[in-house]
């Protein structure tokens, strides 16, 4: 391999051909890679794009064979600088990973060793590949933090991983990438942990060093969106294969594979507002009078709802009033009487039947109002009204009351669903919680809910570990709708899933609102989503809110420098597509998961 | 620092008193009547004036509520009473028993810890699969295996099958090789199960993907990395299994017939000597007590998430982006 470090000019940094890789599992093998084959240049940015499941990932990792045990590669090459890595030595791999390859993971907060300062972490690639002594490659370790754009290098060097925010491990993930003087860097999804602003800095400061360095780089993406904005050549990969690849403007602009339509269709950040799956069917008066025609709270009694509580009454009331809220946390302890203000005099509301978002980058605060409206945490000082009445201090049974009429729907729908109940007994939980109808009458209701979230009635006796994220999601939201709801709590609800999914589950909850009525509070960091599914929008900074109005507005004039900011970080904003592919929504029916 | 250890101490405190309370309890108020305990079960004959007389001196004649106080006063000065049928203080005997029960208990776990801690890194870093299911598969033998059979075997291997260990006795250190090992079975298993399932977790963290893609071996992911993240839940465990080490001493000293507090504790009950045995349940406690506080300090050495004295502090926004 010692023919590595010196290729033969012309040579492309990395040659992939007819690449093929295979899980084994107790079931048979799944074919996770089938067919790739791509070329990378010296110097070039090549950006592979797709959904989870398409095979990206895997691709990556099979270049460096850092695979999972029980995968392999069963065909196919992958040249670097001219040498075939598919069945290289033990030996030979590793020195090549690390020093001529750099590899910058997912997700940075869980990327890094937790008992190992960074410096050390930095400098082992250097004393790996017997590049440096120990001592040396400390000195030399900062030198890489700072060219990763890491503030106060030598500071960081001497901390620990906990103490660095999220942003800043990945600077110092890219460090060890970059400290060995690679041919290639790797980005597996390098920001999708990370908020947009700061996305946006670490992918720029990729670029920079790409550029300064002639280092290629290949990044994996999910959001076609980045991958336009940053990537000499994109290949768009589906189901193992490589579906299209070519030239940001090419993909973008003349796509020929039914796919690629269906992904520019849903990526958020590529589309105007308006763009939520906006075709679905609103629910049959029939069924919304026989699932939903309770009252609130309180499915199974046959009362009409009253005009005022359905949300279609254009003079109703506010559903949620939050007044002056204020959330004080203690300090640590030592500092005195200094307190950590997770929310600042916060005020605004949600109107009946609409959809108020908030948004903000994380430690912003704005899950915090969340729980604090929820009543699930208690306020400092200020006040929470629910449907004109004073909640502040509502405990006991007013609270139990008061939680059947507000439901909450978590962000990650696989952790949020017990793994050990059927999709049934989880749908069924907040009446069984409540002491609400008959055993048969919760199992009807289950089934009635399941239709309404269009799923099929089969999954009612599976449990979450059988359904995929977008199932498992619409099961989140069928248990939150169990008890008749007047407001719905979204924190995050799409932001684990694809793009193509969480147009599904936007327009789904789209649909909800405008046959029912719903009133949400849509938590979110992702303002791309927010302009398509907000009426009004807040923007949160540290705690305060720093922009508040409808949502047309707040995205045409933002008045604050921040909101700016947050606008300007979303990703393809440079990559115009043409309108009839964007609207193309009959093409999304064909990228099912 | 300083204050985190006084609040540890006076919760040892607690929980000392708490363990005298219940074993107050158990011994003395709860139905029953401890003089005719400590008269015996063989003295079917003895008069109630005798019963008196016994009960007299013990103070088992004053209101319980007395007694309790009085024993916990006692206690407090260190007087943890007397041995009935002997009639030396239990301080006495205990103190008498404990070096040949630390050397065979210091024995065993370190024995526990090394063979535990060896088998578990290379079931995890065998390159070969069976051999690793195999190796796996040890631990729970070694926690299933009754504690005298496996003394019964080792005597019959190692003192009369081939004779390097003597079978009865507490002369010299080969005499608490045996009894050690005894020991340190079910311990080193229990530690052998915890960490390689430990390993095995944190061989599959993202941070361990990235030292492989930097070109580490094996060696280095696995000593240098892997090793300490896994060994943190192994430590927590380890605090507990004094407390197994100990029960354990009664089986291993019957056995290979040695002196020491598992003696001492089968005889006391054997002979329902309340004063004994209570002392002996005291000293336990403190022994339990005062291992899971050196296991909670050293922990902040080995994870520097942890900091003492100070609740763990949540980053503060600075506002400040990367």
């Amino acid at each position: 391999m010692s023919d590595v470090t010196a290729p033969a000019p012309g040579t492309p940094v990395l040659d992939i051909d007819g690449l093929a890789v295979q899980y084994r599992t107790a079931a048979g093998t799944i074919d996770a890679v089938r067919d790739v084959s791509l070329t990378i240049g010296r110097g070039e940015r090549v950006a592979i794009v797709g959904e989870s499941g398409s095979g990206k990932s895997t691709t990556a990792h099979a270049i460096v064979q850092l695979l999972a045990k029980q995968a392999g590669i069963v065909r196919g090459s992958i040249r670097f600088n001219g040498t075939d890595l598919v069945g290289a030595g033990r030996k030979d791999l590793r020195a090549v990973r690390g020093r001529r390859i750099g590899l910058v993971p997912q997700d940075p907060t869980v990327s890094l060793n937790p008992v190992k300062r960074i410096g050390t972490q930095v400098a082992e690639v250097l004393v790996i590949h017997g590049l440096a002594d120990r001592k040396n490659a400390e000195i030399a370790a900062i030198e890489a933090l700072r060219r990763a754009g890491l503030p106060e290098p030598e500071l960081r060097a001497a901390q620990y991983p906990h103490e660095l925010s999220g942003g800043m491990r990945q600077r110092v993930l890219i460090a060890i990438a970059i400290i060995g003087g690679p041919d290639l860097i790797i980005a597996d999804e390098p920001t999708s942990a990370l908020d947009v602003t700061v996305q946006r800095q670490i992918l720029d400061h990729i670029d920079e060093l790409a550029a300064e360095t002639g280092m290629s780089v290949l990044l994996i993406t999910h959001d076609l969106g980045i991958a336009a904005d940053r990537a000499d050549r994109i290949v768009v990969m589906s189901e193992g294969t490589v579906v299209e690849q070519g030239t940001p403007a090419e993909v973008l602009g003349a796509p020929t594979h039914p796919y690629t339509r269906a992904l520019i269709a849903a990526a958020p950040s590529l589309n105007a507002a308006g763009d939520v799956d906006r075709a679905l069917e609103p629910l049959a008066d029939e069924i919304r009078a026989r699932v939903f025609g309770g009252a609130p709270g309180d499915p199974f009694s046959v009362l009409d709802r009253p005009v005022a509580a359905t949300g279609f009454d254009k003079h109703a009331a506010d559903v949620l009033v939050l007044r002056n809220l204020v959330k004080d946390f203690p300090g640590p302890r030592g500092a005195g009487t200094g307190v950590n203000r997770a929310v600042a005099d916060v005020s605004f509301s949600v109107p009946r039947g609409q959809t108020f978002a908030l948004v903000g980058e994380s430690g912003s605060g704005k899950t915090t109002t969340a729980r604090l409206a929820l009543r699930l945490d208690d306020t400092t000082s200020g006040q929470v009204l629910f449907d004109g009445r004073d909640i502040t201090a509502a405990r006991g049974r007013e609270l139990r009351e008061l939680r059947r009429r507000i439901q909450l729907v978590h962000q990650n729908p696989y952790a949020s669903l017990n793994p050990r109940l059927t999709i049934a007994q989880i749908i069924t939980d907040p009446l069984t919680a409540h002491g609400l109808g008959s055993g048969a009458d919760r199992k009807g209701r289950a089934a009635e809910l399941v239709d309404v979230v269009a799923l099929p009635a089969t999954v009612l006796g599976r449990r979450p570990a059988e359904l995929s994220g977008g199932q498992r999601q619409r099961v989140a939201i069928a248990r939150a709708l169990a008890v008749n709801p007047e407001l719905l709590v979204l924190d995050e609800p799409v932001s684990a899933l694809d793009v193509s999914i969480q147009a599904q589950i936007l327009g789904l909850l789209a649909s909800l609102q405008r046959s029912l009525g719903l009133s949400y509070l849509f938590i979110s960091h992702d303002l791309a989503v927010v302009r398509q599914i907000a009426h009004r929008v807040g923007v949160m900074r540290l705690g305060e809110l720093v922009e508040v109005g409808a949502v047309t507005d707040v995205f045409r004039s933002p008045r604050h420098v921040y909101t700016r900011a947050l606008l300007d970080a979303i990703p393809g904003r440079g990559s115009r597509v043409s309108p009839s592919v964007s609207h193309s929504h009959h093409t999304r029916s064909g990228v099912q998961p | 620092m300083t204050r985190y250890i006084i609040r540890r101490l006076a919760q040892a405190i607690g929980v000392l008193w708490a363990a005298y309370t219940v074993s107050f309890l158990v011994l003395y108020a709860l139905p029953g009547d401890p003089a005719r305990l400590i008269a015996g079960p063989d003295a079917t004959d003895i008069t109630p004036a005798q019963l008196d007389a016994l009960r007299a001196e013990f103070g088992l004649d004053k209101p319980l509520i007395v007694q309790y106080f009085d024993r916990l006063v006692a206690l407090v000065r260190g007087d943890l009473g007397q041995s009935i049928p002997t009639g030396r203080p239990v301080t006495e005997l205990i103190g008498e028993a404990l070096p040949s029960t630390i050397q065979i208990a210091a024995l065993g776990l370190l024995l526990a810890i090394v063979f535990g801690t060896g088998l578990a890194i290379l079931a995890t870093f065998s390159r070969n699969a069976a051999l690793g299911r195999l190796l796996l598969a040890l631990p729970p033998l070694g926690v299933a295996v009754p504690g005298f059979w496996f003394a019964l075997l080792l005597i019959q291997w190692f003192s009369f099958g081939i004779p390097l260990f003597p079978a009865v006795g507490n002369v010299g250190f080969a005499a608490a090789v045996l009894p050690a090992i005894t020991l340190a079975l079910p311990t080193g298993a229990t530690i052998a199960q915890l960490l390689s399932k430990s390993l095995a977790n944190t061989l599959r963290e993202p941070y361990i993907d990235t030292v492989w893609a930097k070109g580490a071996g094996p060696a280095r992911v696995h000593f240098r990395h892997a090793l300490r993240n896994a060994a943190l839940p192994a430590l927590t465990v380890t605090g507990l299994i004094v407390g197994q080490l100990l029960s354990g001493t009664v089986v291993a000293e019957t056995v290979f017939s040695r002196p020491g507090l598992g003696r001492v504790t089968a005889t006391a009950v054997a002979q329902q000597d309340i004063p004994l045995v209570q002392g002996i349940v005291l000293f336990a406690a403190a022994v339990f007590v005062l291992t899971n506080l050196l296991v909670d300090l050293i922990y902040p050495i080995l994870d520097p998430r942890i900091v003492i004295g100070r609740r763990r502090v949540a980053r503060v926004q600075t506002g400040v982006p990367a």
